[in-house]
């Protein structure tokens, strides 16, 4: 709750369900002026649900949406909000530069048209119909959408799901330049690599709550850990008893130890068993690495309410 | 937070004007490019006409009128009714349904606006429409309308659209986008029928003449055919209440699918 005063967007206390399916559980969460947040979670954990309440699209059952200390659904609000959400079908048969037109004139101080087709990298495109583009130049024109109105505040659901590398690399430089711009910029992703290129703060939701909340290198030190496969005659147990290991598995003869340090373990291990070959050291990807965070915190869950059961 | 309150913009009478402008120009435009819609919509009025009431019986006495005259009173609905159903229903499915409207609705578009953009673009198809029909109908039918009652036949099916696009928005505000066709033509077809818009109302069997005055379009065709001279049934302000009540029912119809959908998003 620190710089309370630079909270310029927040959910308190929000709870929504869709019929008997409860997309948010009591989230609160603070957008700080100028920062870039990255929503991160699987599909079907509310980050998408938590956008549509901060734009007014939808109205929470319990808590509070507050976007420039007032309701989002206010006009006065939503002419400094910009918003780039999923689309299943976006109008074909208008132009990329009527699409940015009509947009820029609902906003009362917009960009100019040739900052807003520069700031999605979309210059010379601006004659094709929406129909005749790739992916990639779609989710631009939905980017320029976004920023065209000159908005102080900018939501990105999923910017770059289902794109190239290099489109979603350019698409990523365009989101530094609004930071960069002093615009502040909430984002949802389930990449967590997009996480730790883009944003100054992450909050992880999962099953409609927040897990997790910290700076990216927090929320990545969370989830460092490596994988070390190799073939020893040592068991499982006398793996585990060096200590800072975290799960032993034999998989086709080859023992997969996972640590947070690789370093002393192997040490351990080469002094154990000096025959030790087939030697392989990984660091886990970021998805298993997102999902050890999800683990921990449905058993962080599972003990508290253990706890819970037992002083009850 | 106080630093950020000031920076409020004014909202401007002239801005908002230009927003309503600008809203139906762009609907215009993305409209004018669907062939799916600006096809059906002129020729199928345009054909039935000429079938239907210049090359079989357009010489037949219906009153004081031909029936080449009365039908360019009936299609004359039809198309105005096609043109409103299908613009607005299958229009605000498709973007409701595919997320599009959400897109809009997060901006500080007013909502009006993108009501406003579409009902002009359709009053725009109806009026061309209803200017083919005239034009065979004068040319070929041998119709007879001065000056006066084309701008009022023309002004009558214009404004007589609102029904039939507070209908369209009805369906579009509950149907799925892949079925908002289908229902509108399993609505429109024989609804037009009953109507006495293909054939004239006094020949259909009695029952069925009973059967049209629930029907909106019945009413709309009746005030149409007093503007081209043609005999009509029932009293015109019975028809302009009738299709005032009808609007007003749809819109709440529309109001209510449109609340119901929070959070929903096909695809």
């Amino acid at each position: 709750m620190q710089n309370s005063q630079n909270n310029i967007a927040s959910l308190n206390g929000v709870t929504k369900k869709y019929g008997t399916i409860t997309a948010l559980k009591d989230v609160s969460l603070n957008v700080r002026a100028g920062e870039l947040l990255a929503v991160l979670g699987p599909n079907g954990a509310g980050k998408t649900t938590s956008i549509r309440m901060l734009l007014g699209l939808s109205r929470p059952d319990a808590g509070q949406a507050r976007v420039f200390g007032g309701d989002p659904s206010n006009h006065a609000t939503r002419m400094r909000v910009g918003a780039m959400l999923q689309v299943a079908k976006v109008p074909e048969t208008l132009k990329v530069k009527e699409h940015i037109e009509l947009f820029r004139s609902y906003y009362p101080n917009p960009m100019s048209f040739a900052d807003a087709v520069k700031s999605a990298g979309l210059e010379g495109m601006e004659d094709r119909l929406f129909g005749a583009l790739s992916g990639g130049q779609k989710q631009r024109v939905l980017f320029a959408l976004a920023v065209c109105g000159n908005p102080d505040l900018v939501f990105l659901d999923e910017p770059t799901v289902g794109l190239d590398i290099s489109t979603r690399h350019l698409i990523w430089e365009q989101i530094r330049m609004l930071v960069k711009q002093g615009r502040t910029v909430v984002l949802t992703t389930h990449y967590l690599e997009e996480v730790d290129a883009l944003s100054d703060r992450v909050i992880v939701l999962n099953q409609g709550m927040i897990v997790a909340e910290g700076s990216a290198a927090e929320i990545k030190a969370r989830t460092a850990q490596r994988k070390i496969r190799c073939v020893t005659r040592l068991s499982a147990e006398e793996i585990r008893s060096i200590g800072n290991v975290d799960s032993v598995t034999l998989n086709d003869e080859r023992m997969e130890i996972r640590t947070p340090v690789a370093e002393p373990v192997l040490r351990e291990l080469f002094h154990r068993d000096p025959d030790l070959h087939g030697l392989e050291l990984t660091n886990s990807s970021l998805e298993e690495a997102f999902l050890k965070i999800i683990e921990t915190s449905a058993q962080d869950a599972d003990q508290k309410s253990a706890a819970q059961k037992v002083t009850a | 937070m106080s630093s950020y309150a000031t920076a409020v913009p004014q909202v401007r009478f002239g801005h908002t004007l230009t927003i309503y402008a600008t809203e139906a120009k762009y609907e215009l435009l993305k409209v004018m490019r669907q062939p799916a819609y600006v096809v059906p919509t002129l020729t199928f009025p345009v054909l039935f006409y000429v079938m239907f009431g210049l090359l079989f019986g357009g010489k037949q006495a219906m009153g004081p009128v031909n029936l080449a005259t009365y039908l360019l009173g009936t299609y004359g609905a039809f198309g105005v009714i096609g043109a409103s159903l299908f613009g607005f229903a299958v229009g605000v499915a498709t973007e409701r349904g595919f997320g599009w409207l959400q897109v809009k609705r997060a901006s500080p578009m007013p909502p009006l606006a993108y009501l406003f953009g579409k009902l002009v673009v359709s009053m725009i198809f109806s009026a061309i429409v209803v200017s083919l029909l005239i034009v065979l109908g004068i040319v070929f039918g041998g119709a007879h309308l001065s000056a006066s009652m084309i701008l009022k036949f023309l002004g009558t099916l214009i404004i007589g659209s609102l029904p039939f696009a507070a209908m369209g928005l009805a369906i579009g505000c509950t149907a799925a986008p892949n079925s908002a066709p289908a229902i509108v033509n399993v609505l429109f077809l024989p609804m037009s029928f009953l109507s006495g818009l293909w054939v004239p109302v006094q020949v259909l069997p009695h029952f069925l003449q009973q059967v049209a005055p629930l029907l909106p379009p019945y009413h709309l065709a009746q005030l149409a055919l007093l503007q081209v001279g043609a005999p009509t049934v029932g009293d015109p302000w019975g028809h302009v209440s009738a299709l005032a009540a009808f609007t007003v029912a749809f819109v709440v119809l529309a109001l209510r699918g449109f609340t119901r959908e929070d959070g929903k998003v096909n695809g």
